[in-house]
């Protein structure tokens, strides 16, 4: 498993995640403004073209053209009222898409302004080593695939592609918004550059691999603005109900005016429409593509881009998360542990003797000894330039071990660090005798999946083996919680590593996964998924080398990494800008989220009805038969301020649950049962309630006005 | 003992009995549609009708097996009842008009059994044995058919193949109806109903009129009547007749019958599904919904009386037998509401504006609790569909029920299904309303005119067959418009519901975990309840308010 970790972009350890505390996926503030700066956008969205692609609120705009002509004809303040309530309540719904949108497209304006119209230069005939090159300028957008061109520094690079020859490194802030340089060479799994992206030294050839108006740049403009987007499948199936509840309702009230004929209480159209307006599901109907945007957005907060809505929604379902092991679930590299003496040495000494071996190692191994040693053992911390006659031996593939010659007065004191094998093999070659206690410790560590390093050092004559150093994989704090968590949710976690299988059960043990793959190759990897999808489940992985894009193509869920190869990046349905794998795990919240936010919004839409009905069927047929005054349980002040408080709750309410519908619904990880129970209570309950109460106080306010008494 | 206490151990007998049957039938049910063996009677039909009995059929082939069986059942019993006179045992019977025959043939192909006309006046015995006692069997069955595809639906896997309804038909009635009712119909004699084939006997009565009373085979069709919730009786009074059911005992006994197929299936659903608790969840709010009618049809018939003659007969007895009394009236009409079965042994149109609407308030929801045979099962099973559609979304999953996804084309067909009942019950009323000569027929003004009309195309619509009475409805006008709704109402649901099959049927199971939403939980019995209360609820209210709501809230 190839997976390279990016110098500066936030490596996992520059990112310190707190998974231990209660998390909730959060979604970006809805600043009041939006809703003001949006409202032309939202009046323009009036046109019938666009309505009637949302079957709820077409029906509303129809109704509100009606009411008018009503109104036109028959005027009256009432009339007047709920013509205008419903204009209002069309313009509403248009308002939560159009701040939506408007988020997204602040941020296609930046990527637009980086986009490139430089000049390309095409080479006309390249081969491998090649020095002496004609080329051509060309217009980036004309660039093909396939197509060779050069760059060297200070130029912006013309389109996507892999690096053929050279290396550079490259300023990628244009899209990942992080300043620092990454590197970038031919062969390998960082060979993907970005078009947009500008080369800061060195020169580089580099292979087309995007058709032009399809570079990455364009995507994710077209993403972000909404321009690409679909509706997903489960927003269909959600339309289809909605669009059926709203036909039932609407044969509800053109029926009803027979009845009320009959009834002697024939009714206006004003009434009728109002009465259609209350009861069709318009609070979702009007919510429902904003939430859709909004969940493409906060994977954008994230720096995730969704090629489509449906990977987002996808990720919601997801049954099985393929984890690598490396960046995901352990810090990248091993670290020093603790320090295991020999018989007869103090751990102190012991401590002492690994932190000088380890000065001028400036591995992360190394590092972490040195760490280890002044932290955990209380070792002065010491630094190179400190010891007078220091000489360090560096490690060599040959020697398999680095360490440091210290000569104090005449003294020389030798400190070895290395591979079990070599370290033993120079302390017995300078008259140590390994003693089989440290084969034991080594045993047993090596047992565990640890890495051991022996410390021995030689001060004038006998070399001496000291003990051994426990190199391990730290697993991140507070990534067993977080799989409990997904346990909960009924997510199976595996983790993919290439380590050996003992190593791989360590691991997996401590980090509390369900499952692993050791000396996982791309075909285990691919077959792994493929049997899992076999039994109906839904897989989600990262990666980023070009042999992961089979697997990535295949999982249901692919999150490449963007400094990852375009190979990798094209197979995936997702990017991750910061080459963070353990953002899937958010991704798959963000999904359940969108999924929860409309399955909410639905419910307190239906529930609000009740209420509804109270208000107006009293206010429609009380003169008829006054026992249906006794329904009017609000105590709704007149008929017309009665049917009045409802529409305008109705479009009001819509207003108030933008934020809501943009930011996404609470969602705390948990059982099904468990999360369904706290959702009815508070969208069910709160939908059979909260109308009540706000028909009330409108109807408190309204029948102030003289027409509406 | 007292009516109270004899009402509460009816009820109580009831639930028993009921309870006891759950089990064996519902297990029994199972196997013999799960069963790879045929009898040998079995493979006979199948070589004589040139059925394949081991070829399972697409759902669209196994639709288009329905609707060709039920066409072809609805014209021979037009042309029966046309040509009755020229046939045997016509016992004087003339032609029966063609509206009629057309409203009647429909009726009971539809397991509706709206009757427009007085059996014993218009029906000869041939045809009341041969033609509409056959369909009693078939169109029960049918019903079952369909219940098994949509079940079959959800167990299988990757498959475009839903079942053969020959082989669900012919098991049905040999297996299930056909025993059930022989025995049932011994049991109806041996208890006083009457099985014989005479004709109009005419005899004085001690006031000195004279009263014509027709024989005829009624204890055989009587069983089936209530087995197989058709509800068409032999009589124009129909269970209140006491040929047709004599004692308080028969009329238990029938309500038993009504009942138990339809509470039965919940646990062949939930055996076939391999998970019983499914099934449990299933019945519980058939029963939730069913108790709960009982309780409040029966408190407003002791309870809600106006005049004063109610109050000295302790509760509304206007309509109803004085040898059942209220209780078990109560009894009989919610289960006969509910169940789709639609005979009477009181008339619901004398019952308080309570009670009577309640009645018409347990059609509205679409014959479900527990509905009539297979056909309260499926639509219970898409109405519990859009309940875990809109629940599980809340769980941030694509829903799924049963291992099920539940996307676009599932919602669609579950919407249509939800969709069509009202839409047919609605526009016919809005239509019957709109026309003066119609709404002449209407034997009461006011509100409860308009309950009279919204009832009978609420009960044809949701193939109940129950009359509220009051309406003259053997008009050419009402024959052919409920006619229509009975069509559409029985054979558009099962275009959808057998589409939904196919489409389940070719998924691949999704598998269960923690995050999949429970759906044998009380928590899905209190949600699906919610959902089919509000669902059709809020459909229906504006006409509910203008019929018994108006009348009741005076």
């Amino acid at each position: 498993m190839h997976l390279t970790l990016v110098e500066p972009p936030s490596s996992p350890e520059e990112t310190p995640q707190t998974p231990q505390e209660p998390h909730r996926v959060s979604g970006g503030l809805l600043d009041p403004r939006q809703l003001i700066t949006s409202l032309p956008e939202a009046v323009r969205k009036l046109n019938p073209r666009v309505m009637v692609k949302n079957p709820v609120m077409f029906v509303v705009a129809v109704g509100a053209l009606l009411t008018t002509l009503s109104a036109i004809k028959d005027p009256s303040i009432f009339a007047w009222v709920i013509a205008a309530w419903l204009w209002l309540t069309a313009v509403f719904a248009n308002l939560s898409e159009a701040v939506a949108e408007g988020r997204g497209k602040a941020q296609a304006e930046t990527l637009r302004r980086t986009k490139t119209d430089t000049v390309a230069r095409r080479l006309l005939d390249w081969r491998p080593g090649l020095t002496t090159l004609s080329e051509e300028e060309v217009p980036a957008t004309r660039l093909q695939l396939e197509d060779l061109v050069v760059v060297e520094a200070g130029q912006i690079i013309p389109g996507d592609g892999d690096v053929v020859e050279g290396v550079a490194s490259v300023d990628e802030s244009a899209i990942t918004g992080e300043s620092a340089p990454v590197i970038r060479e031919s062969g390998g799994d960082r060979s993907a550059v970005t078009g947009g992206t500008k080369v800061l030294s060195d020169r580089i050839v580099v292979q087309i691999t995007s058709k032009p108006g399809e570079t990455f740049i364009d995507r994710m403009i077209a993403l972000v603005e909404g321009a690409a987007r679909q509706k997903t499948p489960n927003e269909i199936a959600l339309n289809i109900l909605l669009a059926s509840l709203t036909v039932v309702f609407l044969l509800a009230v053109v029926t009803l005016q027979p009845f009320a004929i009959y009834a002697h209480a024939e009714q206006t159209i004003v009434v009728l429409v109002a009465l259609v307006v209350a009861l069709i599901p318009t609070t979702i109907g009007a919510l429902l593509s904003a939430i859709g945007i909004a969940g493409m957005d906060r994977l954008v907060q994230r720096n995730v881009l969704a090629m489509s809505g449906r990977a987002v929604e996808a990720a919601g379902d997801v049954n099985t998360l393929l984890l690598d092991k490396t960046g995901t679930i352990t810090f990248g590299n091993r670290q020093a542990a603790e320090f295991l003496p020999v018989e007869g040495v103090s751990v102190e000494d012991l401590a002492d003797a690994a932190q000088l071996s380890s000065l001028a190692d400036e591995t992360p191994e190394g590092r972490s000894v040195v760490v280890l040693a002044t932290e955990k053992y209380g070792r002065r911390e010491r630094h190179q330039g400190e010891l007078g006659n220091a000489e360090f031996v560096p490690f060599t593939a040959q020697t398999r071990m680095s360490g440091v010659d210290l000569t104090e007065g005449g003294l020389t004191r030798r400190v070895r660090k290395g591979a079990a094998s070599a370290v033993t093999a120079w302390a017995e070659r300078n008259g140590g005798d390994a003693a089989g206690e440290v084969r034991s410790i080594v045993d047993g560590i090596s047992g565990s999946g640890g890495t051991p390093l022996v410390v021995a050092e030689r001060r004038g004559g006998r070399a001496k083996v000291l003990g051994v150093i426990h190199l391990k994989d730290v697993v991140k704090p507070g990534i067993r919680e977080r799989f409990a968590e997904l346990r909960k949710m009924g997510i199976k976690t595996v983790m993919i590593t290439g380590d050996n299988p003992l190593t791989a059960r360590a691991i997996a043990e401590e980090a509390g996964v369900d499952d692993f793959l050791a000396e996982a190759t791309p075909e285990d990897k691919m077959a792994l998924i493929k049997r899992e999808q076999a039994g109906g489940k839904l897989v989600a992985m990262t990666g980023d080398g070009t042999n992961d894009a089979p697997a990535l193509a295949q999982a249901d869920v692919g999150v490449a990494m963007n400094t990852g190869t375009s190979a990798a990046k094209e197979a995936g349905n997702m990017v991750d800008l910061d080459s963070n794998p353990t953002k899937l795990i958010e991704i798959v919240e963000i999904g359940k989220q969108l999924l929860i936010t409309r399955g909410a919004l639905t419910t307190f839409s239906i529930a609000n009805d009740v209420a509804k009905y109270f208000a107006i069927i009293p206010a429609m047929f009380a003169t008829a038969y006054p026992g249906l005054n006794k329904l009017n349980i609000m105590h709704l002040h007149s008929p017309l301020s009665a049917i009045s408080s409802a529409i305008i709750f109705n479009a009001l309410i819509i207003v108030a649950l933008i934020p809501l519908s943009l930011r996404g619904v609470r969602y705390r990880p948990s059982s099904a049962a468990a999360l369904l129970s706290r959702n009815i209570w508070i969208y069910g309950l709160g939908g059979l309630v909260l109308p009540f109460l706000g028909i009330k106080l409108i109807d408190l306010a309204v029948q102030f006005i003289p027409g509406l008494r | 003992m007292n009516d109270t206490l004899a009402g509460w151990l009816q009820v109580l007998a009831l639930i028993g009995a009921l309870a006891l049957s759950y089990r064996p039938l519902g297990d029994y049910l199972a196997r013999i549609l799960t069963s790879a063996k045929h009898l040998r009677a079995e493979r006979l039909i199948y070589r004589l009708g040139g059925v394949d009995g081991d070829a399972d059929q697409r759902w669209i082939g196994y639709l288009r097996s329905v609707l060709a069986f039920s066409l072809v059942s609805v014209l021979f019993l037009y042309g029966f009842m046309r040509l009755q006179n020229h046939l045997l045992l016509s016992i004087g019977m003339q032609a029966v008009a063609p509206d009629l025959s057309f409203n009647t043939a429909v009726s009971f192909v539809t397991n509706t059994n709206w009757q427009s006309y007085s059996g014993e006046s218009t029906m000869g015995h041939l045809v009341q044995m041969a033609g509409l006692a056959v369909q009693n069997f078939v169109s029960a069955a049918v019903g079952i058919a369909v219940v098994t595809a949509l079940i079959r639906g959800f167990t299988r896997k990757k498959t475009d193949r839903v079942g053969n309804f020959w082989v669900d038909l012919t098991r049905i009635v040999l297996r299930v109806l056909l025993p059930l009712s022989f025995v049932l119909a011994l049991v109806l004699v041996a208890n006083g109903v009457i099985e014989n084939f005479h004709a109009v006997h005419s005899i004085s009565t001690i006031a000195g009129d004279s009263q014509s009373l027709t024989g005829g085979p009624v204890a055989s069709q009587e069983a089936i009547k209530e087995l197989g919730t058709n509800g068409g009786g032999f009589y124009n009074a129909n269970s209140a007749h006491p040929f047709e059911n004599p004692n308080a005992f028969t009329n238990w006994l029938e309500i038993y019958l009504l009942l138990v197929i339809g509470f039965a299936l919940p646990r062949t659903f939930g055996r076939m599904v391999g998970d019983n608790r499914q099934g449990y969840a299933v019945v519980a709010v058939m029963g939730l919904i069913w108790a709960a009618s009982v309780a409040v049809v029966t408190f407003n018939e002791l309870h809600s009386v106006s005049s004063a003659a109610g109050h000295a007969a302790g509760g509304m007895m206007e309509g109803k037998e004085q040898r059942f009394g209220v209780w078990a009236s109560a009894l009989f009409a919610v289960s006969t509401t509910l169940t789709s079965c639609g005979a009477v042994d009181s008339f619901h149109d004398s019952y308080t504006p309570g009670g009577g609407g309640m009645t018409i308030f347990n059609m509205m929801l679409g014959e479900i609790a527990p509905g009539g045979t297979g056909s309260g099962l499926y639509g219970i099973l898409v109405l519990a569909i859009v309940a875990v559609f809109i629940a599980g979304l809340m769980v941030g999953r694509t829903p799924e029920y049963l291992g099920k996804k539940l996307r676009g084309r599932e919602i669609k067909f579950a919407s249509l299904y939800i969709l069509t009942t009202p839409a047919i019950v609605l526009v016919g009323s809005g239509i019957a309303m709109a026309l003066p000569g119609e709404r002449a027929a209407m034997a009461n003004h006011g509100a409860h005119g308009f309950s009279e009309v919204l009832y009978a195309f609420t009960s044809a619509a949701n193939n109940n067959g129950s009359a509220f009475a009051g309406l003259s409805a053997n008009t050419v006008w009402y024959n052919t418009a409920l006619g229509l709704a009975m069509l559409l109402g029985r054979f558009l649901p099962m275009v959808f519901v057998l589409a939904l099959a196919g489409s389940l049927a070719s998924q691949q199971p999704v598998p269960v975990t923690a995050g999949t939403l429970p759906t044998h939980r009380p928590q899905f019995v209190g949600l699906l309840t919610g959902v089919i209360l509000i669902v059709v609820g809020l459909t229906y209210f504006p006409a509910l308010a203008l019929g018994p709501l108006a009348e009741g809230l005076q």
